[in-house]
């Protein structure tokens, strides 16, 4: 049994940043491990990847991503852009899938190409990959969709994004049936990658 | 022979002893590769593992039992706090119904300075901590210096993510003092490998948590962070039918780890019993 659609997943992607939010709890079966748990993966200087799913999985296959990433660096001294890393984060999940192994993790890839500007990309583990402006994974996904919609905006500032994700989370505090109370928040620009404060209970006040 | 050609009768029954012996021989160097690699077990031969394994739990079709249980259940805990690591666990070893021993040792000593926990399956978790303890030792020749707790939890993590859906069961707990100061890590045969502060795992841990998170705080003084660990342990034992034993309770600083007591957790509860003012065992 999994506890992937437990777990959450938000994105917001604007003209000047992409901005990840991910719950930080790390459950078994009825039991919360964890609630400070890092789910939001750095990959490269502008590149960062939300990863919800099977415990172990997560870890494993953001962590392989990651490396085969820097590796690319490494060995012809320029990066991999969002679009050509999320083309190799789906190539490799639909590999897997098709495996004795498969990975089952869902996944937002958000990042800052010199050209276009952020970009946003939704994985699931059935290894569809689509670039959208905003995007959410699990049943808190489902809460958050809404105010997505009708909340989001191309020219939205930092702040007024963080803002909708506080409203994301705090409809995931009121009617999910689980308890995720942390959700922790990563921004990438033109500058790079930034932490932002973690959303709980306290933020929202 | 001309005969036994033209019958194909060796298609169907092996007639060459050499043939046999041969495979009998491939066999035993297959399925003990593990005395090689101590990494690399002999898988089942068959494929899904888990779900063919779980066909021996029910009966067979003469509709007897075939049950075969494997040692199970368990409480252990640990916890970060000021003064170092704690760890906590009882001693119980059951499979099903059965208790199989009363006196487990669930807590490994790895080196002086490392000890893991074992819950899950007992004949897994003693096997993989063994194979650890000798992948930690080796790297302290290789390198000439203690193995992080960071990078001996991840070879576990690592070791055990390769058979993941293949029915190994087991959730640990590693805990150590290393140049980052002290660690707890938990691992489990899903593969999950996370830091943190307090953890609980096994089939008290329900219960375990309720007095742990009630009486937590970073501050502890040595001593009461003792007891709270033994006071969560007892109250797991007392409750879940899976637990019990000896509870035995280690604390690791910077001096590597002692071991604190190990309890008959009857005689726990009786004292317990004395202390809350109640002479007999009426409730």
């Amino acid at each position: 049994m999994s506890n992937i659609n437990l777990q959450c997943l938000l994105g917001i992607q604007c003209n000047d940043f992409v901005m990840i939010a991910a719950d930080q709890t790390n459950s078994h079966s009825i039991m919360v491990m964890k609630d400070d748990e890092e789910k939001i993966y750095t990959i490269s200087d502008k590149l960062v990847m939300g990863v919800v799913g099977d415990s172990g999985d997560t870890t494993q296959f953001a962590e392989y991503i990651a490396k085969n990433i820097q590796l690319y660096k490494m060995r012809n001294g320029y990066e991999l852009g969002p679009t050509a890393a999320a083309n190799f984060t789906r190539r490799n999940l639909a590999e897997y899938l098709r495996s004795s192994t498969p990975y089952f993790v869902n996944i937002l890839l958000g990042g800052y190409d010199k050209e276009n500007g952020p970009e946003l990309y939704f994985m699931d583990y059935l290894a569809s990959s689509v670039r959208v402006p905003f995007a959410a994974h699990g049943f808190g996904g489902f809460l958050s969709l809404s105010i997505m919609d009708r909340y989001h905006k191309k020219d939205l500032t930092e702040e007024q994004a963080y803002e909708i994700l506080k409203m994301c989370v705090k409809e995931v505090h009121k009617r999910l049936f689980v308890s995720l109370p942390n959700f922790q928040v990563t921004v990438v620009n033109r500058e790079g990658i930034k932490v932002l404060p973690v959303i709980d209970s306290s933020a929202m006040k | 022979m001309a005969l036994l050609d033209f019958c194909r009768l060796d298609e169907k029954i092996n007639l060459k002893p050499v043939d046999s012996l041969a495979s009998f021989k491939n066999d035993v160097i297959g399925y003990s590769q593990n005395f090689i690699n101590s990494a690399q077990l002999a898988i089942p031969p068959f494929a899904n593992p888990v779900e063919t394994l779980a066909q021996f739990n029910t009966k067979d079709e003469t509709g007897r039992e075939i049950k075969i249980e494997f040692d199970h259940g368990t409480t252990t805990l640990g916890f970060r706090y000021k003064g170092g690591v704690l760890l906590a666990v009882d001693s119980r070893a059951t499979g099903g119904q059965f208790i199989g021993s009363q006196s487990m040792k669930k807590i490994v000593e790895i080196n002086d300075y490392l000890l893991g926990t074992l819950a899950g399956g007992a004949a897994d978790c003693v096997y993989w901590d063994r194979v650890l303890a000798k992948q930690c030792r080796l790297y302290e020749l290789r390198n000439r210096e203690r193995i992080s707790v960071a990078a001996a939890s991840k070879l576990m993590a690592n070791m055990v993510y390769n058979y993941k859906g293949m029915g190994l069961s087991m959730g640990m707990m590693l805990a150590g003092i290393d140049k980052r100061g002290a660690q707890l890590y938990y691992v489990d045969s899903e593969g999950t490998r996370t830091p943190g502060k307090v953890f609980s795992v096994g089939s008290g841990s329900v219960y375990a948590f309720g007095v742990l998170d009630s009486g937590y705080k970073w501050d502890l003084e040595d001593e009461e962070a003792q007891e709270l660990g033994r006071r969560a342990i007892y109250h797991a034992t007392h409750r879940d039918a899976y637990s019990g034993g000896i509870i035995r309770v280690y604390h690791i600083s910077e001096k590597g780890w002692v071991n604190i007591s190990n309890e008959d957790c009857s005689d726990l509860h009786y004292k317990y019993q004395e202390e809350k003012g109640l002479k007999d065992d009426t409730f």
